[in-house]
């Protein structure tokens, strides 16, 4: 029998200590593996670990690749501190995007000190127009938001594919499903490093990135609001009899993460791509959950947990380009490094022993009654 | 018949049994009293084949006795009722009785068996009755009869008292008396000294998970089992005072009034409140009495404004209309509550209790700038709440979690209380809190009425409505008797009420 005690107090060093080793873990259990199927053990490991890390742009690089994590993370905090289960931040990423790319593409005459805040405004609504419907259903009919986001999410994919095939579509593109290319005023530039100048893709947006999530860990912890959030997860009928409305909860936190996953976005859309196009998200709003979990649902620790993730995917991909390792192991690997980490954070909170019965040698497993 | 010796079991660091060590013999109703979380639980737990012991041995009928789980223990003869019931509401008695037996009997002879029983006991069960039409008390009689059926030698009850009428629970004491008389051993479990004087004659004593002795009851006065269970001395219980009677003002101040308060069930499972009146006075403790779950629950979310009436003028504070106001706005006008559950009702229970005090003070300013948390504004408040209301924190600013039930209980109600609220609405204020803090919440509640406050107290405990009420009203099914002053009603009355009787025990209010 496995009996499993929260703890009481967490130790500090503890805490600490834990994603440590179960980083440590993962480079053994992931060596063993490489060995396992041929490949060079250490090579591997650099490849994953170290090349990504090689060189100041590709630093930078690491940040522009977790920067729509980041943003929507946060934004998903806040749903599940609430115990809100938004599972559809993809489908608000590409629907923030949407709306910030009409603004971009129709009109195109706004000065640039307009522009920006007109396509921020416009993704944040088209992200919470999108996670509204849930909350609406959750609230009115008392519906799941799980299912209902998660389905909205294909929603949103086929609107964007629908609207760049068809009616947004460059007549000079060629035929390919792409829109007009954002104006100037449109784009996220590039942060020029004083000099440095560039720094690979390193643009603006992972500045903001890293602000919101700042602000966002403000407002959790300091704020009435953050309080009234933490509350309904934690005990709902405490909420509600310290006079805070359920239903206002969950639509406010739904639309705290539709216009975070909004802006992400649209940030994404702006700073890379530079015109809409099928696919705008990679799954970035799924990603999200998990870097949101891998955070211990702290805004800041989404700091950190965006670049873990982003990591393990840039060295996934110099794994797969340096060593042709099949996409396969690469995330294989991914997985075990998540494994670890999950696991490390049970063990964090948790008092975990096994207790080998001592009575009755051929005791049979008891089952509650 | 069963004997333990040395028991010792521990959750992590904390030690529930202690050496202890026990022995119940046959013919004998034998209590097990404690306080919350003295350990009484793990105790019978380990006995019943819940739990495995960390070391010591139990015999049973003089054998060590290696339980591999509760099947093992009923098919020794060790039968046991919850406190929580668990039958299937729509199935009739025979249905859920068979549900427990091992297959192969038919329905009829089960019928037949079960009323055998029932006349040899005078548990008067119909085994074709319905559950969901039976009384709380017969759905007890249907737990007890499910044991019997397994023909236990031994019969543990855990806090089997705590859901009866006073009427129900002399019943009860009748049947477990016949059942010591044909020699089977009864460990009752509780902490309510004048059942455990009635009924049992050895009463074994925990206090923080050791046994600190087992006494024979019979001349031993309520204050003596009272010490044995705290360890110290207890302060006299606390009586309503003498003096509110004779300085009796000419009009009371009315400080709430509630006319025709009428709630639908909000589930198939709830109670529909009926036109619910009365009046709440100034310097009074109004005791709203009834066994649980005669709509308790859905009056105090009324009340707090955790449910919002659709009729406006039903609920009055002060002459102000607060009928339409949720419970942030109700405290505004001078109101406090305390609801019955404590963890994730009253309190998160993993949160600090600054977060706790901010719980239900950041609607009355001073904690809260702009949206902000004033959280050296909420740490004072629950350092006050700490020092003023005796409550015993392992560090500053504890997680409520980390507090016992006793203490948890002294905070949320402190939390009220500090603020001299107008009004005090209060839910079973001493449930499953340990004596001491018991005396002292009580005590609280009489020092808020003396300072002119109205206090309304729903409460299922008598003893403690009788210590403490000035008024009482008694709710059952969803209907509220009319209000009548303490010292007129006895308690056979008010247990009259509480069963249902529409018998006029009515005095003017």
């Amino acid at each position: 029998m496995i009996s499993m005690t929260p703890r009481k107090d967490i130790p500090m060093q503890l805490t600490l200590l834990t994603p440590v080793v179960s980083v440590v873990l993962t480079l053994l259990v992931g060596a063993v593996i490489f060995a396992l199927l041929g490949y060079n053990p250490w090579e591997s490991l650099y490849q994953f670990f170290v090349a990504p890390l090689s060189r100041l742009d590709q630093v930078a690089d690491l940040f522009v690749k977790a920067c729509p994590l980041i943003i929507t993370a946060t934004g998903l905090v806040f749903c599940y501190r609430a115990n809100i289960w938004n599972i559809g931040a993809e489908g608000q990423i590409v629907m923030g995007a949407v709306c910030a790319g009409g603004v971009a593409l129709f009109l195109p005459g706004l000065p640039s000190v307009i522009m920006m805040p007109a396509m921020v405004l416009a993704a944040m609504l088209g992200g919470i127009a999108l996670a509204f419907i849930p909350g609406i259903l959750k609230v009115r009919f008392n519906t799941n938001e799980i299912l209902v986001s998660l389905m909205l999410t294909y929603v949103a994919a086929l609107f964007i594919d629908w609207l760049v095939r068809g009616p947004w579509r460059d007549p000079q593109s060629f035929g390919f499903p792409l829109t007009k290319s954002y104006g100037d005023a449109a784009l996220v530039h590039r942060i020029d490093v004083p000099g440095i100048g560039p720094l690979g893709q390193l643009h603006w947006g992972v500045v903001a990135a890293l602000l919101l999530a700042v602000a966002a860990h403000y407002v959790l912890a300091k704020t009435l609001f953050g309080f009234q959030v933490k509350v309904m997860g934690d005990a709902p009928r405490a909420g509600k009899f310290s006079g805070f409305s359920p239903a206002l909860t969950t639509l406010a936190v739904l639309s705290v993460s539709g216009a975070a996953a909004g802006v992400a976005g649209m940030i994404e859309v702006s700073a890379n791509m530079g015109q809409l196009q099928p696919e705008v998200s990679f799954g970035y709003g799924f990603t999200a959950i998990i870097v949101a979990f891998l955070a211990r649902l702290n805004p800041l620790g989404v700091i950190a947990a965006g670049l873990v993730i982003a990591l393990a995917e840039l060295g996934g991909d110099s794994a797969q380009m340096a060593l042709g390792m099949p996409k396969v192991v690469t995330g294989v690997f991914k997985g075990i490094l998540l494994f670890m980490l999950l696991a490390g954070e049970t063990f964090n909170r948790f008092h975990v022993r096994v207790n080998w019965p001592r009575y009755g040698a051929s005791a049979r497993p008891s089952n509650g009654r | 018949m069963l004997e333990a010796v040395g028991i010792t079991k521990s959750f992590g660091d904390f030690r529930a049994n202690d050496d202890v060590s026990f022995s119940i013999f046959a013919g004998e109703i034998h209590a097990l009293l404690g306080e919350n979380g003295a350990g009484k639980s793990t105790f019978v737990k380990l006995i019943y084949g819940l739990l495995y012991p960390d070391s010591g041995r139990i015999y049973w009928q003089g054998k060590p006795l290696l339980l591999a789980g509760p099947q093992q223990a009923r098919h020794l003869g060790i039968g046991m009722v919850f406190q929580h019931f668990s039958l299937f509401d729509s199935l009739s008695v025979a249905e859920n009785i068979q549900l427990a037996l091992p297959a192969g009997e038919s329905m009829a002879a089960l019928s037949d068996r079960i009323r055998d029983l029932s006349d040899a006991y005078g548990l008067a069960i119909d085994p074709d009755a319905r559950v969901h039409d039976l009384s709380v008390g017969q759905q007890q009689r249907v737990e007890v009869m499910r044991c019997l059926l397994q023909n236990p030698s031994l019969l543990i009850m855990d806090e089997p008292t705590s859901v009866l009428t006073p009427q129900e629970t002399a019943q009860l004491f009748d049947v477990l008396r016949r059942f010591a008389a044909n020699g089977m051993a009864v460990l009752f479990i509780s902490h309510k000294l004048d059942e455990i004087r009635a009924l049992t004659s050895r009463a074994t004593v925990l206090r923080r998970g050791r046994n600190v002795g087992t006494v024979d009851t019979e001349g031993k006065s309520n204050r003596q089992l009272a010490e044995l269970m705290i360890g110290s001395a207890v302060t006299s219980v606390t009586r309503r005072p003498k003096s509110a009677a004779s300085q009796k003002p000419a009009a009371p101040r009315v400080v709430c009034h509630v006319a025709g308060l009428v709630r639908p069930k909000p589930t198939p499972f709830s109670i529909a409140l009926d036109a619910i009146s009365f009046t709440a006075n100034a310097g009074e403790i109004l005791a709203i009495a009834g066994v649980a779950g005669n709509g308790q629950d859905e009056l105090m979310a009324a009340l707090t404004g955790e449910w919002v009436s659709p009729d406006s003028g039903v609920i009055m504070l002060d002459g102000r209309d607060i009928s339409q106001h949720g419970p942030a706005t109700r405290r505004q006008a001078g109101a406090g509550f305390v609801p019955e559950e404590r963890n994730g009702h009253a309190a998160v229970p993993q949160m600090t209790l600054s977060d706790n005090a901010l719980l239900t003070n950041h609607s009355l300013g001073q904690t809260v700038r702009k949206g902000v948390v004033d959280s050296a504004a909420t740490k004072a408040i629950a350092a006050r709440i700490i020092a003023n209301f005796d409550v015993r924190v392992p560090s500053d600013d504890p997680m409520a979690s980390s507090l016992s039930g006793g203490n948890l209980q002294k905070f949320v109600v402190g939390r009220e209380i500090i603020k001299t609220p107008k009004l005090l609405i209060v839910s079973q204020p001493t449930w499953g809190v340990d004596v001491g803090a018991a005396v002292f919440i009580r005590k609280a509640m009489l020092d808020l009425a003396a300072k002119g406050s109205a206090v309304i107290m729903i409460s299922q405990d008598l003893e403690e409505v009788f210590a403490i009420a000035h008024k009482i009203a008694v709710l059952h099914n969803g209907a509220l008797s009319a209000v009548m002053p303490a010292a007129d009603v006895t308690a056979e009355q008010i247990g009259l009420l509480m069963g249902g009787s529409t018998s006029p025990a009515r005095a003017s209010a």
